[in-house]
């Protein structure tokens, strides 16, 4: 089983709240910056990377009952948008690397008989 | 007298790079006169360079010019914000110009020209208009607020640089004067499609980039007079106006 814990510690995530919620299991990923196309085609389960910073993300992950959110290429979240997270449970973990890097280390960890 | 006037509140002139060369001021005025409308707003991508000139050339017309800027937000939200004067744009235009990056190539976006009332062209816009802001959304709507604007949010239905594409859907937290449609869709349709969004006034306009597609839509909307002050009474439906849907 993958969790968020170990994602966040084979790619050195900064999580920036709801600790508690990171033995959550990781059951896929889905990556996009627009938030009704995440919305449509993302799953529960999902690790959601995202360059994306506004409070929508909690709702569409609260909605898609996501995993978590990754933040990509180190970028900060509105103050609102972590209130938002603790709120609906969803863990948000930031990332200094850019959106590519991200998904195909999480890929790889994934799905390792794929290479 | 109290009549219905319409509205175009959306358009591009030569400033914005994916316009084309001929929505040069007095050209844009002539085609707005031609389509019969009585108002329009010009909304260039994160600049405001042509406003006063495309002013200058409508001086001797009917035709009433609304200052404005198209102003894409750090969520890569486009977001149309509507003034009375000059100086108000002026102050927002400042504070785009601090939080936007970039040079623009003209090869790959396209030429950002300065063209005044008599067609000349005053010079070239540097700023890389095509990108974006790192302003968030809320500051936006909230400093054109503070600045006595309208902030409208812009093609809500299109799949790019729209609210909903963007965002997924339109936040509460947001106060919106009015969400525009595009022509395309148009208003009836889209009172079907967004129930939800029935609190906000709905606008449509052509966001013409292109001589071509200015009057392919306006708002209709009864004003006393062809002024801004009349359009926030309308968007607010006050004091008898309204927008005809």
């Amino acid at each position: 089983m993958m969790t968020l814990e170990t994602i966040a510690e084979k790619l050195s995530l900064k999580c920036k709240c709801c600790w508690e919620n990171l033995n959550r299991e990781v059951t896929g990923g889905y990556a996009g910056d627009l938030l009704s196309d995440v919305m449509a085609n993302s799953e529960g389960g999902d690790i959601w990377v995202t360059r994306q910073v506004h409070q929508n993300i909690v709702a569409v992950a609260a909605l898609k009952e996501h995993a978590g959110i990754i933040i990509v290429q180190g970028a900060t979240p509105e103050q609102d948008t972590i209130d938002k997270a603790q709120k609906e449970g969803i863990p948000i973990l930031i990332s200094a690397l850019p959106e590519f890097e991200v998904v195909g280390r999480i890929h790889r960890l994934l799905y390792p008989e794929q290479g | 007298m109290p009549r219905v006037f319409r509205c175009n509140l959306h358009m591009h002139t030569c400033l914005s790079p994916c316009a084309e060369l001929d929505m040069y001021p007095e050209a844009l005025v002539r085609e707005a006169l031609a389509c019969s409308l009585d108002i329009i707003a010009i909304s260039d991508h994160n600049a405001s360079e042509n406003v006063r000139y495309v002013q200058s050339a409508a001086r001797d017309t009917p035709l009433v010019i609304i200052p404005g800027m198209e102003v894409a937000t750090r969520e890569e939200v486009h977001v149309l914000a509507l003034f009375e004067g000059l100086d108000e744009l002026a102050s927002l235009q400042e504070f785009v110009y601090g939080r936007l990056q970039g040079v623009n190539d003209e090869d790959a976006f396209g030429c950002q020209a300065i063209v005044n009332e008599q067609g000349e062209v005053e010079g070239f816009n540097e700023h890389l208009l095509i990108g974006a802001t790192d302003i968030p959304l809320n500051d936006v709507v909230d400093t054109v607020h503070s600045l006595g604007g309208l902030a409208i949010a812009s093609h809500i239905d299109r799949p790019a640089f729209g609210i909903i594409g963007q965002l997924g859907f339109v936040p509460d937290d947001i106060p919106f004067d009015a969400l525009e449609i595009s022509w395309g869709l148009g208003i009836a349709r889209a009172r079907q499609r967004y129930p939800e969004l029935g609190r906000f006034p709905f606008i449509t306009s052509s966001d013409a980039h292109y001589l071509k597609d200015i009057g392919k839509a306006c708002t209709r909307m009864y004003l006393e007079s062809p002024s801004f002050a009349e359009i926030r009474l309308a968007l607010a439906s006050r004091d008898g106006r309204y927008i005809l849907e």
